[in-house]
């Protein structure tokens, strides 16, 4: 019976996605100069496992370009290559393929055989030339399959001036080939009354014939006149079909620079699917083991107590010392679980050297990525749905954020602009930055873009925050050109909306001249949030403490209608809509009047409402539940959790919340705006 | 054992069964795929979910899943009727292609019985008013004279819940 190798191949794209990765990033590492030794080692042991994975699973097609990949890696670790750009630039290429095919068998889709042929031969192309001879090797490839040469020799008019004889160029030329053939034209010869003895007017045709010319004695003949003519080399061939090798050369340049082009577009439609699995440090799994041993001996203790027939202080006393126990140990249990998720946010930022390496060859700027933090862990949900928007963010950098270097220089900057990608933990938060030195946010064409847009009116005041802020609008775009990268005005909002997605915040701070930083502000885990409970009419709904800023007992002086049926709260020198809940989620409650029920201040995106509850309850951690697993989404909710009692409280998301009421007040949002600006 | 390998070893075509959980619902007998129940629970008070139409009862917690709760009779617009001793839950689990399986309940005036039906005996609905779209319905068994009305709920639950969801999406 054989085994059934399907269950294994999930683990194999993993491994070999994560070993292109490595490649990627270690090539990266070379194309900057650093060559190690190590790291070409490392290169290669990925190129190796990858082959040797595919093989064993029948992915003949895999297997067979990474070997080719392979021997290009083993020649540049044994020193027998150099490690030059163009051969680096041609294996991140390489990578680039092997990432799509291994992507296209995974989703059983057909792979594209025209571009791994294309690298294929241009791999062989860089192998081929090693196996001939090390040195000047294109040209002695050439000459193998060249029979002779055409040479068209076009002087300039004046090309006698400079002391330069065109017989003795011809009679050098005779002496390399076998037999030679020169045709001269004539054609551009002036009358002979116009005809200045001083000026070259011929051209010539030579046709060398002989197995031992090569393109580069024939350069160097003319390596003298070379700015005084115009110089076509062609190899001679006899059969039609075989296509010459100069020309071949050409287009691998070409290929080697569209290659990433295409995987640009290719990234960009393909479907983002997010890995099932996910590897855990042993450690992680071996503390996890420790602890459910602590809870399983906490258990047996509690268990005793069931066994009592009565309870007296003392046993009273050890029952409550093994609950607190218990509650102990499930809560670090809980942590340890919830660790098991996290993995560090390099996973995320790997992708951007090569992105903005890409990227900057195409915009012709010059950046230095400057990535920090990488180690920082958040939750994998999180990690894997946050690389687009980021993608998006450090496009939008690089495309609007940073000035071309003539413009650099102009403004008194260095000529390299600098991209910084940060991480690092605050309060409950992690927070995300792209932050550069750019020009910075452009207020007035943003404010201008809007009003022509319709998303301000014209005659609106807005504070510098309010129009920065602008730029997360729907169908908002101000780049003047539509750029393949960005521009197309479905960027940021879609930036904030994933991001929110994930119970995150973006913000944009901007100083003109001096550059722009994109924070993103992400909670810890998706999966664990501390909940304040708040009861509304009959139902109990859960309040993120987090967005929380204060709770308090109305007072009515402080209550000022706007515009009939919205009304503001001045607490201190602010003005806070009050949104009564049980209006926008259709509860019936126990009292309308405001003054028998509670406010909590909570915040979003730097907005603030104040939510009219009837009353607070508890504050706990609760697990959050999607709703949408069985159900789908709702607007104002973020989930659902279970309460100890074993019914479900809904989640209220604020962000979303602030949406909906101001959805449902959108005529009142505007003159609130106005009286707190 | 042998008789499976009996039934499977024989080559005259055999009889294809189906098992139907029967349910009522204003007076007709529907029927559903027995492998898709998950369980029948008395009815309970649910967490209401805001701005949803009244046929989606809440969410309830079923081992710790969230499981939204459909009201067959608001749902096909029938008669309201007070829950009472035999009213059920009926967790099924729905197939939705392209996506994953979901969980949900659907609120019935009471169960009735277990039916092996062959899967032959399931004729085509003709074009006639049942209290359901016909779109919902696989076809119509006859059992001991009786008529079962057998409900397509992945059709049903799906196009109840997603076309709503298309909605708001867009």
């Amino acid at each position: 019976m054989s085994i059934d190798l399907e269950q294994f191949h999930e683990t194999f794209y993993e491994e070999s996605f994560e070993g292109l990765d490595i490649m990627e990033s270690g090539l990266l590492e070379l194309e900057q100069g650093e060559v190690d030794l190590e790291n070409i080692n490392t290169i290669f042991r990925s190129a190796h496992s990858i082959k040797g994975g595919s093989g064993t699973f029948g992915f003949t097609a895999v297997a067979e370009f990474t070997h080719d990949m392979e021997t290009l890696l083993d020649q540049m670790r044994n020193g027998e290559r150099s490690v030059s750009v163009p051969v680096v630039n041609t294996l991140l290429s390489s990578v680039d393929v092997l990432r799509n095919m291994l992507n296209a068998i995974r989703d059983g889709s057909e792979i594209d055989a025209d571009n791994v042929a294309e690298m294929t031969s241009a791999i062989k192309s860089i192998l081929g030339e090693e196996d001939n001879a090390p040195v000047s090797s294109e040209v002695e490839k050439s000459e193998l399959v060249a029979k002779g040469w055409i040479v068209h020799f076009t002087p300039h008019l004046d090309i006698m001036k400079t002391g330069n004889d065109t017989v003795r160029l011809l009679r050098e030329l005779n002496s390399l080939a076998e037999s030679a053939e020169v045709v001269v034209d004539n054609s551009s010869l002036p009358p002979l009354s116009e005809l200045d003895p001083e000026d070259c007017h011929q051209s010539w045709c030579i046709n060398l014939t002989g197995n031992d010319v090569n393109e580069e004695s024939i350069r160097e003949v003319f390596a003298w006149v070379d700015d005084e003519c115009d110089l076509k080399i062609e190899p001679l061939v006899d059969e039609n079909s075989y296509a010459g090798p100069e020309r071949r050369d050409v287009e691998d340049t070409d290929r080697r620079t569209k290659v990433p082009e295409r995987r640009a577009t290719e990234r960009r439609t393909g479907k983002t699917t997010e890995s099932s699995s996910i590897r855990v440090n042993i450690s992680k799994v071996d503390e996890l083991i420790n602890m459910v041993g602590e809870l399983v001996i906490t258990q047996s203790m509690l268990s005793r107590f069931g066994e009592l027939d009565e309870f007296n202080d003392n046993t009273l006393d050890r029952l409550k010392d093994g609950l607190a126990q218990l509650e102990g140990h499930t809560r670090e249990l809980q942590e340890s679980v919830m660790r098991i998720r996290m993995m560090p946010i390099s996973f995320a930022f790997q992708r951007f050297p090569r992105l903005v390496h890409d990227l900057s060859a195409t915009f012709d700027k010059k950046i230095e990525l400057i990535v920090t933090g990488e180690t920082t862990e958040l939750d994998k949900t999180v990690l894997e749905k946050i690389g687009d928007p980021l993608v998006h963010l450090v496009r939008n950098s690089l495309d609007h954020g940073i000035e071309s270097p003539a413009d650099r220089v102009k403004a008194g900057k260095s000529e390299t602009g600098v991209i910084e990608l940060s991480a690092f933990h605050q309060g409950g938060n992690i927070i995300i930055q792209i932050k550069d030195d750019g020009a910075g946010l452009n207020t007035q064409k943003i404010l201008s873009k809007a009003k022509e847009k319709g998303l301000v009116a014209s005659d609106e005041r807005l504070m510098d925050e309010s129009i920065h802020d602008l730029i997360f609008r729907p169908g908002f775009s101000t780049a003047d050109v539509v750029s393949d990268v960005s521009g197309r005005g479905v960027g940021m909002d879609v930036v904030r909306r994933n991001i929110r997605e994930l119970g995150g915040a973006v913000e944009v701070k901007s100083t003109p001249g001096k550059g722009s930083v994109f924070t993103i502000r992400l909670p810890l885990t998706l999966a664990i949030l501390d909940g304040q409970l708040v009861g509304i009419g009959e139902e109990t709904y859960i309040l993120p403490v987090i967005s929380i800023i204060e709770s308090l007992q109305v007072k009515t002086e402080n209550i000022n209608a706007v515009a009939g049926n919205a009304e503001v709260y001045r607490l201190r020198d602010e003005y806070i809509p009050i949104v009564r809940l049980y209006q926008v989620f259709g509860i019936k409650p126990i009292s309308t009047d405001l003054e028998s029920g509670l406010l909590v201040v909570v915040e979003a995106e730097g907005k603030k409402i104040a939510i009219y509850v009837d009353d607070l309850l508890g504050q706990q951690q609760v697990v959050i539940k999607s709703l949408e697993t069985n159900f789908r989404k709702i607007e104002g909710l973020s989930g659902a959790t279970i309460l100890g009692d074993g019914t479900v409280a809904l989640i209220i998301d604020i962000a979303g919340l602030i949406d909906l009421y101001q959805k449902d007040m959108a005529s009142i949002v505007v003159p609130i705006k106005g009286a707190a600006a | 054992m042998s008789e499976t390998a009996d039934d499977l070893n024989s080559d005259a075509p055999v009889k294809e069964f189906k098992e139907l959980l029967t349910f009522f619902l204003a007076g007709e007998e529907y029927g559903v795929d027995i492998l898709r129940v998950q369980e029948i629970k008395g009815w309970d008070s649910v967490t209401n979910i805001p701005n949803t139409p009244e046929y989606i009862r809440g969410v309830i917690n079923i081992r710790g899943a969230i499981v939204p709760i459909i009201d067959m009779r608001l749902r096909f617009m029938l008669e309201k009727k007070e829950y009472d001793a035999t009213t059920v839950v009926i967790i099924l689990n729905v197939v939705n292609k392209g996506s994953t399986d979901r969980v949900m309940g659907v609120v019935v005036d009471a169960v009735s019985d277990v039916y092996n039906v062959p899967v032959n005996d399931v004729k085509a609905s003709p074009d006639f008013g049942t209290a359901v779209d016909t779109e919902f319905v696989t076809g119509l068994a006859t059992i001991d004279e009786k008529m079962i009305i057998v409900l397509d709920i992945d059709h049903m639950l799906n196009a109840a819940e997603l076309a709503v969801v298309d909605q708001m999406s867009e």
